[in-house]
């Protein structure tokens, strides 16, 4: 008899289904894209955990079988860096959404690129607030009608691969929701680098963003994605801003190596204090 | 189990209070910290940055104290002792994350040395006017254990005390210094590692496929396990199950959060620790904390000197607030005196469990210096007529 399990559910909580993602979301397709370049990239899923602030994205620290950490506002990033310090060996990603990661946690993304901590970021920008109902965020393109900006908003958006680019980040890639192969792709070559990572998906919000801005549903989505979407490999960031209409750069824009924060550290206390630094141990304190 | 010799300075001392917290750290296994410089705390972690990359460790400076005081808690779940050091504006900001290591059930210490507020207020001087914002400063019901040191060699006794408790219970334990025992230069003993006392992790024995990462067995603390072990665990600020799973019903965040309160308060007298002199005779009772305990001292020396049967109850653990202490001395004694580096926070625990079978005197004080003991002698007098 064939085998009917999805590949996917192994790493999924089966027990945790149905999630609360509404129809059209495109956080669901975010995880499968993420689970299946953990099949393709044989990470070892003992060793992998995954960290999400609030919001839509947040809950996917919910649904993934893996040791998960659905922690406050805007601070995954911090709680991922003392995860990863005090255990090395972890592979650690951070899994939130634009508002969580660029407003309320925008220090934090910045500083953990400056230092390159060896986290992978999958951020899931569908351009607004979702959870609370639909208000501006930061990356909310210009014009657009959010609950909080009934007549447009008019403050320009964050371009998010430029600002991580700016920041440090060793790996900067934008896909959309319609680029399920690429995105998974980018996931797998995400967990090979080592260092601070970034990954962009535009997904829609169709119940929000898309409803109030009269751009049609989840489908309409996907062909906007497939019409407007330009892959462009190795574009400056500075071109990769978004418009509400416009076209959506996406590709792989920033692959670089530099030594990571644990890296650096360890040469420098090594180089200062010679026979007097003790590596860190196992922490574990059993 | 006894210290982990490695990170204990046996020997005599002459170190400050801040100093002393960040040894006491170090002999209770603390191996990572994270920090945002701010005035009087920053020398704990200073000191901290120094040391533990000899003994085996990590120090971040992080960019804001919203940071440090989660990415301590990343690194407890990654298996380490861990913990953050600030100051009032700075203890502020911490807020969030003191409700979400208490809703986790994270194991943590928060050292707050207290300076004068509110806002920036104060920042070279001391006060003791974050206690009430130490119990109740995040938002919804939840418990938490804090101490208060009166010297730098109980910086280093209790700071130990402070990770011991921390584990035991997982619970965030506040530790509540004050500028003057933070800069106050002492001397410190610090004994053999194996006359120090440590308690390991509550790490669960079951399996992995036996787990349940909030199950409790009796004593209301679950097991926890970490990040890396194979229990693929959930673990979130949600009202949770014990699958760790979300689960926003009345039923469970009653269950959750009872819990979470009365895994302290069912153990408050145990948790209770204070230094007592002269009750046995005492008409008034000098109630005292931190710095204070030291001044009030001489004002009950003074006292004493005139006749006055005045005895002494200092409070080494301030929360859960002693009451049962309290309420046993209101029904033997006339008055409580309570003096304190701020407009009156502890008396009012006071006078709530004296219930009105003992009269209760403040003696507040703004802060940024500490009392006159003649201010506070003063009022023992008054209340003593």
């Amino acid at each position: 008899m064939s085998d009917l399990t999805n590949p996917v559910e192994p790493f999924l909580r089966s027990d945790r289904m149905p999630h609360i993602w509404c129809p059209g979301c495109g956080i669901g397709t975010t995880v499968n894209c993420f689970a299946r370049a953990l099949i393709e990239s044989k990470i070892d899923l003992e060793h992998l955990a995954l960290v999400s602030g609030i919001g839509c994205t947040g809950r996917v620290a919910g649904y993934v079988k893996l040791d998960s950490f659905h922690t406050t506002h805007g601070r995954a990033i911090p709680f991922a860096t003392g995860l990863k310090l005090a255990n090395p060996k972890l592979n650690v990603v951070v899994y939130s959404g634009d508002g969580d990661l660029s407003a309320i946690g925008g220090n934090h993304l910045i500083h953990a690129a400056r230092r390159n901590i060896d986290l992978k970021v999958i951020c899931v920008n569908n351009l607004i607030y979702a959870m609370t109902g639909g208000q501006t965020a930061p990356t909310t393109p210009g014009h657009a009608i959010t609950s909080t900006s009934p007549y447009g908003t008019c403050e320009p958006a964050f371009n998010l691969p430029h600002l991580v680019e700016a920041a440090g980040a060793v790996y900067v890639a934008r896909w959309t929701t319609f680029h399920v192969r690429q995105l998974a792709r980018s996931i797998a070559e995400a967990f090979q680098k080592k260092g601070f990572s970034f990954i962009e998906v535009i997904s829609p919000c169709p119940t929000l963003y898309q409803r109030r801005n009269k751009l049609g549903d989840g489908l309409d989505t996907m062909k906007y994605y497939k019409e407007k979407s330009k892959v462009r490999h190795g574009a400056p960031t500075s071109e990769a801003g978004l418009t509400m209409t416009g076209e959506i750069v996406v590709g792989k824009f920033v692959d670089r190596d530099r030594p990571d924060y644990q890296t650096l550290v360890r040469a420098q206390l090594a180089e200062s204090l010679g026979d007097r630094f003790v590596e860190q141990a196992e922490m574990v304190c059993s | 189990m006894k210290a982990d010799p490695r990170g204990v300075l046996t020997g005599v001392h002459f170190i400050d209070g801040d100093h002393a917290c960040c040894e006491g750290a170090l002999a209770a296994g603390a191996r990572f910290a994270a920090g945002y410089p701010i005035t009087p705390s920053t020398e704990v972690v200073e000191r901290f940055a120094s040391r533990v990359p000899t003994v085996g460790g990590t120090f971040i400076q992080m960019e804001d104290e919203l940071a440090a005081s989660i990415t301590l808690q990343g690194a407890v779940w990654g298996g380490a002792k861990a913990f953050t050091v600030t100051s009032g504006p700075g203890f502020s900001l911490m807020m969030e994350h003191i409700g979400y290591a208490a809703m986790t059930e994270t194991p943590c210490v928060f050292v707050d040395v207290q300076r004068g507020g509110p806002s920036t207020g104060l920042p070279t001087l001391p006060a003791q006017a974050d206690m009430m914002q130490a119990r109740w400063g995040s938002h919804g019901d939840y418990e938490i254990i804090a101490l208060c040191p009166n010297s730098p060699q109980e910086c280093f006794d209790l700071t130990i005390k402070a990770f011991n408790l921390a584990e035991e219970f997982r619970v965030p334990v506040m530790f509540m210094m004050d500028e003057v025992v933070g800069h106050m230069t002492e001397k410190v003993v610090i004994p053999p590692a194996d006359q120090i006392e440590v308690t390991p992790r509550r790490h669960t024995r079951k399996s992995v496929d036996n787990y349940l990462p909030y199950e409790t067995n009796g004593d209301m603390v679950p097991d926890m396990a970490h990040a890396g072990e194979g229990y693929k665990f959930h673990v979130t600020g949600l009202t949770h199950d014990e699958h760790g799973y979300p689960n926003m019903t009345p039923p469970v965040q009653d269950k959750l959060v009872r819990r979470l309160q009365n895994k302290i308060r069912a153990a408050a007298d145990r948790i209770a620790m204070f230094e007592e002199q002269n009750l046995g005779d005492a008409e008034v009772v000098v109630v005292s904390y931190g710095i204070t305990s030291r001044v009030a001292q001489r004002a009950i020396d003074l006292a004493r000197q005139k006749g006055l049967k005045v005895g002494k109850l200092r409070l080494i653990t301030a929360w859960p607030f002693p009451e049962n202490k309290i309420r046993e001395l209101s029904l033997k004694v006339k008055a409580f005196v309570v003096p304190e580096l701020n407009l009156g926070q502890m008396v009012h625990e006071v006078e709530r469990a004296a219930a009105g079978k003992a009269k209760t005197f403040a003696v507040s004080h703004a802060g940024g210096s500490v009392h006159h003991p003649e201010d506070i002698l003063k009022v023992i007098v008054e209340a003593s007529r």
